[in-house]
């Protein structure tokens, strides 16, 4: 199999990489590969095989895409139990890096690549920046978490390769990032939604106007955001903003992105295979309904991942993008299954309630969800800041900002919930994933 | 002539009044009057203060929000029926109080009245024709220095 690390990008053009390739043809190329990922695992890791062996599998059974079917779930559950390098499939002198995702709860999960991953995912985020119209001549500011985060480097090398000039800032120091914003004259950046809301709102107090900056691009993911959310960040900057879609588990970010048309994720499947399973039974869903993502990797050595459950929540969109690209597109991630809220037995997501803060006129993104228990009945209260927009000298007008918030959660949750007006920064700003959700139940019983 | 009266949004929380209050002191910028309309969950501080333009960016610069409206400042004598000869220039207008509050001046002999109408330019007319005397901005300033 082609590995992409002697490739160069510069001056690269979408047309020539597998994004428009006919389907048949992408068919064809998906099944080699998963013909070799699958012996390359059963080879290589223990537990797969193990787990091919107990249902009488063997590699060859793979005959077609459709066969995919029979094979094993690996969930995130698998690679905590083998902490921290047990899927590996490569031995350590192949490996040249490693990541590791923040565990919020115990131990991290632990990824690896060989040189010949890095190329892949490098392949996968050049062809990424290209979707969003970021090429060669473009200036990058790089303001995802460099480190064992994956969006760092991730996004670093993806635009490195592809010709652009890469400002590898990192997270944090919102003033500097706005300094070089401006004196960089950047046209691009990437980091995630709530903290480029973040860098709008402290540019307008820094007197920096956004609009007359040459940015043009921004290229968010590592969180999900809502439509409401890119409405708004789109009308307060002159930039475009684009979902990306990625989890450390698969290669990192680079798995799916949107095009021009902005309208769903094209996933980069010559590497990575989609499948939408009914997330209760792990029953395939036919094309279009919604239900749990499940990603396979076709191109990476390190670690392959076979049928992994993501938790996230979408559909493959059945239509053809009028881009051209081929490649399936999957609606943007609203919700993961594993972020669900269930309150007084309502299931709750935070795109939702975000959806509907932002449909009121005049609200921020600027909010978090506070879960407490009284009297053995949960209660949620959302917390959002006030803006120069909403804020009038009379307390009617509060009041009624205050009701039609209430009634538009009411409309979106079919919950009522309380509302509590708060100060600018009241709500901790995060560089990184926004901490949307406090729940306190469990302290206050 | 309408005077510059800056509202301020705050959570209602032990302390949060002293900051602002900081903020304009730090400044030397002195409050001529203000008052605070409350709620069980937020209230708004609104007030008058000798330098509004430079309050305003004092404030929005330490990340309050903060807006201004014009409102319309009377003095009346402070005597029994000084403040309803006033409402009565409104009988059977369409112009609303939106709110309004008062401070003495002239050591107790006068009050001002501050008022917050949803047509102030209507209001001002209003109060000239029925022979009131509206404040000037930099009088309202001097008032409270008497």
């Amino acid at each position: 199999m082609s590995t992409h690390t002697s490739v160069h990008y510069q001056g690269f053009h979408p047309a020539s990489a597998p994004d428009f390739a006919p389907v048949p043809q992408m068919r064809k190329l998906q099944l080699d590969r998963l013909n070799y990922v699958v012996t390359r695992a059963y080879e290589n890791v223990s537990l797969f095989q193990a787990r091919l062996n107990s249902r009488a599998l063997r590699p060859d059974d793979i005959r077609m895409l459709e066969d995919i079917r029979k094979l094993p779930f690996t969930t995130k559950a698998d690679l905590r139990d083998t902490y921290p390098f047990g899927l590996f499939a490569s031995k350590m002198p192949e490996v040249v890096r490693l990541h590791a995702s923040s565990g919020t709860t115990g131990k991290p999960i632990v990824v690896a690549y060989t040189s010949e991953d890095v190329g892949v995912w490098t392949n996968a985020m050049v062809r990424c920046f290209a979707s969003c119209g970021v090429n060669q001549g473009d200036v990058v500011q790089n303001a995802y978490g460099y480190g064992l985060f994956t969006g760092g480097l991730g996004a670093h090398y993806g635009a490195e390769a592809i010709g652009a000039t890469v400002i590898p800032i990192s997270g944090g120091n919102t003033d500097r990032q706005i300094m070089v914003m401006k004196d960089f004259c950047v046209t691009a950046i990437c980091c995630t939604p709530s903290y480029f809301v973040h860098l709008l709102e402290r540019a307008m107090e820094l007197d920096v106007d956004v609009h007359s900056l040459p940015l043009r691009v921004g290229i968010f993911g590592a969180e999900p955001w809502s439509e409401s959310m890119r409405r708004f960040i789109e009308s307060h900057s002159s930039i475009r903003a684009y979902d990306i879609y990625g989890l450390s588990e698969i290669v990192g970010p680079g798995v799916g992105i949107e095009c021009s048309h902005q309208n769903g994720l094209h996933i980069l499947e010559d590497h990575f295979y989609p499948e939408i399973i009914n997330p209760e039974t792990g029953e395939p869903l036919e094309e279009g309904m919604e239900g749990e993502l499940v990603l396979t990797t076709l191109s990476k050595h390190a670690m392959p991942m076979i049928r992994y459950r993501t938790r996230d929540i979408t559909s493959l969109i059945p239509e053809p993008c009028p881009c051209g690209r081929t490649l399936r597109r999957i609606r943007r991630i609203a919700r993961r299954s594993d972020d669900m809220i269930i309150i007084r037995g309502v299931n709750v997501f935070a795109s939702q309630i975000e959806a509907a803060l932002l449909a009121v006129e005049g609200t921020l993104p600027h909010y978090q969800i506070i879960l407490t228990r009284s009297k053995g009945l949960d209660e949620m209260e959302i917390q959002v800041e006030v803006t120069p927009d909403v804020f009038s000298d009379k307390i009617g007008s509060m009041e009624a900002l205050n009701r039609n918030l209430v009634y538009a959660l009411e409309q979106a949750l079919g919950l009522r919930v309380a509302i509590r007006l708060v100060e600018p920064r009241a709500i901790q700003r995060s560089e990184g994933k926004a901490k949307r959700v406090i729940d306190r139940r469990n302290m206050d019983q | 002539m309408k005077i510059h009266q800056l509202s301020l949004f705050l959570e209602n929380k032990p302390g949060r009044i002293l900051e602002p209050c900081r903020l304009l002191a730090a400044a030397a910028i002195d409050m001529c009057t203000l008052t605070l309309a409350d709620t069980e969950r937020f209230g708004i501080l609104r007030m008058i203060v000798s330098d509004w333009e430079k309050a305003l960016s004092v404030l929005q610069a330490a990340g309050f929000v903060v807006n201004t409206v014009e409102v319309v400042a009377v003095e009346v004598p402070d005597h029994p029926g000084g403040l309803s000869q006033i409402l009565e220039a409104f009988q059977d207008t369409d112009i609303n109080i939106e709110y309004m509050y008062a401070f003495p001046s002239e050591r107790g002999k006068k009050a001002v009245l501050i008022f917050r109408f949803d047509k102030p330019d209507s209001a001002i007319e209003r109060l000239k024709a029925s022979g009131i005397r509206v404040v000037e901005s930099d009088q309202v300033y001097n008032r409270i220095r008497e």
